[in-house]
C-alpha cells in the first residue's frame, strides 16, 4: 500500500502529467497543422490578423457565463456547465493539498485556494454533473445522441471529484478512497490527450477557427470587428 | 449493379445527357436507379483522406453531445422537437458514421444519407453559432453534399441544376444570345418610359458590373429593367458583362464543387476582361455566397477574395441612399407594417443585415424586426436547394412553417425578401398556409418610392407611338 501511494504520487504522477501535457500540446499542434485554407475555404494567413482577433474573442466570449446568444438560450445547461467547469478547472490546479504534494515531491507547486473555497467547488462540480446525467436521461433531443462513450467519459471526470471530496471529508479510514481518487485522477490525465477530453485544449482550436472563420471569411469588418456572439 | 444510364457517378456535361435526364419526368427512372446504384466504396474513403482535414474531424470527435444544437434548428422545431431532426444526430448518423466505417456503407446508407443532407439541413449554418465548441454542422452537411454528389446520391433536380451550369454556364438555359438579346429588349421596351435607358454590355473600365440569377432573364426579364432603371437614376457608370453575368450555383446545392469553380471562373473572367471598379450581384443570397464568399476558394485565390471589389445589392442601395445618388419621396414611404426576410447567405454568412436595415429605415414608416433577426434569424424554409427538390416538397412545406409564425408574430402584411430563395419561400409559404402577405423584392419597391429628377422624365413634346 506504501510503495503503491509512492509510486502513485511519484513516477506515476510524473508520468500521467507528462502524457497529458504532452499529449494535449501535440493535439494542439496537430490540429493547428490540418488547417487546410482550400479546404477550410479560409484564408488564414494573409487575414492572419482579423482571424486571431475574431478567433480569440470566439474563445473568449463562451468561457463567460451568459455571455453569448447561446448560452443566454439555455440557461439551465448554462449553470449546469459553468458549476462543472469552474471546479473541475480550478480545484486539480488550486487545491491546497494537490500543491503539497507537488512541492513535497518536485519542489515546487502553485498557489492555493482556500480550502472552504475548494470544497465549494468541489460540490458544485458534483451537483453540475449530476444535472448534465439527468439532462442526458430526461430530454429526448440528448439522450438520442447519447452514447455509452459519453458515460465513460463523464464517469472519467466524476470519479476523482467524488471519490476525492469523499476522501477530504471523512475523518478516518479514507486511504481506500484516496487511492481510487488517485489512481482515477490519474486515468483522467492519460486519457485525456485520446478521448473527448482532449476538449481541454481543442476547445480553444476549435472555438478559435470558427471565429476566425467569421472574421475572415464570413462578414469580417462588416459587422464590426467581431462576430456578436 | 453498375451505374444505371440516368443515375451515376459521371456529371451532366453534355446538352444531350441533360435533355435526357430533363425528359425522365420527376426523375422517375433516375430515382427507381438509384436504389439500386452501387457505392464506390475505395472511391468514397479515399475522398475522405485526402479532403477531411482536422477541422471536420475534431468537430466530429469533440462534439460533446451536448444537444444544444437541438433548438438552434429550425427543422427540429418546426418538427414537433423530433430528435431525429437534432443536427448533431443528423451529422453524426451519416458523415459521421461514413468516416467511422471508413466508407464502407451501402446504397441504403446513401439514399438515406442523402434524404438528410438535403431535406433535413438547408446549410443555413445557425446551430454552429449555438455550438459552445463552434461546431458548424451546416458547413460538414455541405462537404457531405459533395461527398454523395461524387457518389451519384444528388436529388434529380440538382444533377440537373448542376448539369445546367456545366453545359450552359447558367442554372437555366440562357445563352450569351438570349441574355444579350434580353438586355437590348428590356432596354427599348422601358426606353420611352425612362428615356436615355440603357443596359450597356460589355463596356470596358465602368464603375460598376452588374451580375444576377439566370431566371431574373429567363422568367422576369423586368428584374433587369429594374436595375437598370434604378442604376440610370443614380446616374451610375455601369455595365453588364455578356458571358461571365451569371452569378447564382445550383451546383454548390448540388455538391459539384468542379461545375461550382467552372461558374465562378466565367465571372472572374468578365471581371478581368472588363476591369470594373466593381462587381455588383443582384438580390440572391446563395449567389452571393457562391461568387463572393465561397468562390475565391473555388478558384484557388490565396487571399479569398474576388478578383475586384464585388458587393451585395443591399449594400449598392444602402450606400445610394445614403449618399442621395437614390431619393425616396417622403410621401411615398412604407405607411403599412413591413417586415425584413435576412437571408442566411448574407447576413449571417456575411454580416449585410446592417445595410438592409439602413435601407429600410429611408424606406418605411414602421419597420418591424423578426424575432429572431439579423445573424440570428432562421433560414425561410427553403434554403440550400430545398425549394427546388420535388421529392422533399412536403418536407419543405412543413419547414415554412417557421417563417410563418415569425412573420404572423410581426403583425405585418408586407415582407420585403432581398433574396430569391426567400422570396419563393415566403410566396409558397403564402401559397400554402394563406395568412395574407405580399412579398417583395427592393427593385420594385425603390422603383415606385424614388423621386424622378425632371432631366430624367419623359418629355412630354417628345412623345410618340
Amino acid at each position: 500500500m506504501e510503495s503503491l501511494m509512492s509510486f502513485l504520487t511519484g513516477p506515476g504522477l510524473i508520468i500521467s502529467l507528462a502524457v497529458f501535457f504532452i499529449g494535449l500540446a501535440v493535439r494542439l499542434v496537430l490540429y493547428f497543422m490540418g488547417l487546410d485554407w482550400r479546404l477550410d475555404r479560409v484564408a488564414y494567413k494573409p487575414h492572419m490578423s482579423e482571424g486571431m482577433r475574431g478567433g480569440l474573442y470566439s474563445a473568449y466570449k463562451w468561457l463567460v457565463p451568459f455571455g453569448t446568444f447561446g448560452w443566454r438560450a439555455q440557461p439551465f445547461f448554462t449553470i449546469c456547465f459553468f458549476l462543472l467547469h469552474l471546479g473541475a478547472v480550478l480545484v486539480p490546479l488550486f487545491l491546497t493539498a494537490h500543491n503539497e504534494i507537488l512541492r513535497m515531491r518536485f519542489g515546487f507547486g502553485l498557489p492555493s485556494l482556500p480550502q472552504g473555497v475548494t470544497d465549494v467547488l468541489t460540490v458544485a462540480t458534483i451537483i453540475g454533473l449530476f444535472f448534465i446525467i439527468l439532462r442526458r436521461i430526461a430530454l429526448t433531443e440528448v439522450r438520442i445522441i447519447t452514447t455509452a462513450y459519453d458515460y465513460f467519459i463523464i464517469a472519467l471526470v466524476a470519479v476523482p471529484f467524488v471519490s476525492g471530496f469523499i476522501a477530504r471529508v471523512s475523518s478516518a479510514g479514507s486511504d481506500g478512497w484516496l487511492l481510487v481518487h488517485i489512481i482515477s485522477g490519474e486515468l483522467m490525465l492519460v486519457l485525456a490527450p485520446f478521448t473527448k477530453l482532449s476538449h481541454i485544449v481543442l476547445y480553444f482550436a476549435s472555438r478559435w477557427q470558427l471565429g476566425a472563420d467569421y472574421s475572415i471569411k464570413r462578414g469580417g469588418h462588416r459587422r464590426g470587428p467581431c462576430f456578436p456572439w | 449493379m453498375p451505374e444505371g444510364q440516368l443515375c451515376n457517378r459521371t456529371p451532366i456535361s453534355t446538352e444531350e445527357a441533360l435533355k435526357a435526364l430533363l425528359a425522365d419526368k420527376g426523375g422517375k427512372q433516375y430515382y427507381d436507379e438509384m436504389t439500386k446504384l452501387d457505392v464506390d466504396t475505395v472511391k468514397l474513403w479515399s475522398t475522405i483522406e485526402k479532403t477531411c482535414k482536422t477541422r471536420t474531424k475534431t468537430w466530429l470527435e469533440i462534439c460533446a453531445h451536448c444537444g444544444l444544437c437541438a433548438d438552434s434548428c429550425f427543422l427540429y422545431r418546426c418538427n414537433n422537437a423530433d430528435p431525429e431532426q437534432v443536427p448533431a444526430f443528423k451529422i453524426q448518423s451519416t458523415l459521421g458514421e461514413i468516416i467511422r466505417r471508413k466508407g464502407n456503407v451501402d446504397n441504403a446508407f446513401m439514399r438515406r444519407a442523402m434524404e438528410y443532407a438535403w431535406s433535413r439541413c438547408t446549410c443555413c449554418n445557425r446551430c454552429g453559432q449555438f455550438c459552445p465548441h463552434g461546431i458548424d454542422v451546416g458547413v460538414m452537411f455541405s462537404y457531405l453534399r459533395g461527398l454523395l454528389y461524387s457518389q451519384g446520391f444528388v436529388p434529380w433536380e440538382l444533377k440537373i441544376g448542376a448539369g445546367m451550369h456545366r453545359v450552359y454556364g447558367a442554372q437555366m438555359d440562357v445563352t450569351t444570345e438570349d441574355w444579350v438579346d434580353t438586355c437590348e429588349w428590356m432596354a427599348e421596351e422601358n426606353g420611352e418610359e425612362w428615356p436615355g435607358l440603357e443596359i450597356p454590355v460589355d463596356k470596358e473600365d465602368a464603375d460598376i458590373m452588374y451580375t444576377l440569377n439566370a431566371r431574373e432573364p429567363k422568367h422576369y426579364p423586368e428584374d433587369v429593367a429594374e436595375a437598370a432603371i434604378l442604376f440610370h437614376l443614380a446616374g451610375e457608370n455601369w455595365t453588364v458583362p455578356s458571358t461571365g453575368w451569371e452569378q447564382t450555383s445550383l451546383s454548390m446545392f448540388a455538391g459539384d464543387w468542379e461545375a461550382c469553380r467552372m461558374n465562378v471562373e466565367k465571372v472572374y473572367d468578365s471581371i478581368e476582361r472588363l476591369r470594373p471598379k466593381r462587381v455588383i450581384g443582384t438580390e440572391c443570397g446563395h449567389a452571393h455566397r457562391a461568387t463572393v464568399i465561397e468562390g475565391p476558394y473555388w478558384m484557388g485565390r490565396p487571399d479569398g477574395l474576388p478578383p475586384a471589389e464585388y458587393i451585395h445589392y443591399v449594400e449598392w442601395v444602402a450606400e445610394a441612399l445614403r449618399t442621395g445618388k437614390l431619393k425616396i419621396d417622403p410621401a411615398k414611404r412604407i405607411k403599412e407594417p413591413v417586415t425584413l426576410q435576412d437571408s442566411c447567405n448574407y447576413v449571417r454568412n456575411h454580416g449585410l443585415g446592417k445595410y438592409t436595415r439602413e435601407i429600410m429605415s429611408y424606406l418605411a414608416d414602421d419597420f418591424r424586426e423578426m424575432g429572431p433577426n439579423r445573424e440570428y434569424n432562421y433560414c425561410c424554409g427553403g434554403g440550400g436547394g430545398f425549394n427546388g427538390i420535388g421529392m422533399y416538397r412536403k418536407q419543405r412545406n412543413v419547414a415554412l412553417l417557421t417563417k410563418r409564425d415569425q412573420i404572423l408574430a410581426t403583425g405585418c402584411k408586407l415582407v420585403v425578401a432581398p433574396c430569391h430563395n426567400c422570396w419563393d419561400a415566403i410566396r409558397d409559404l403564402e401559397e400554402e398556409y394563406h395568412i395574407g402577405i405580399k412579398w417583395t423584392f427592393l427593385k420594385p419597391l425603390l422603383i415606385k418610392m424614388c423621386i424622378v429628377p425632371d432631366h430624367l422624365k419623359p418629355q412630354e413634346e417628345d412623345g410618340e407611338e
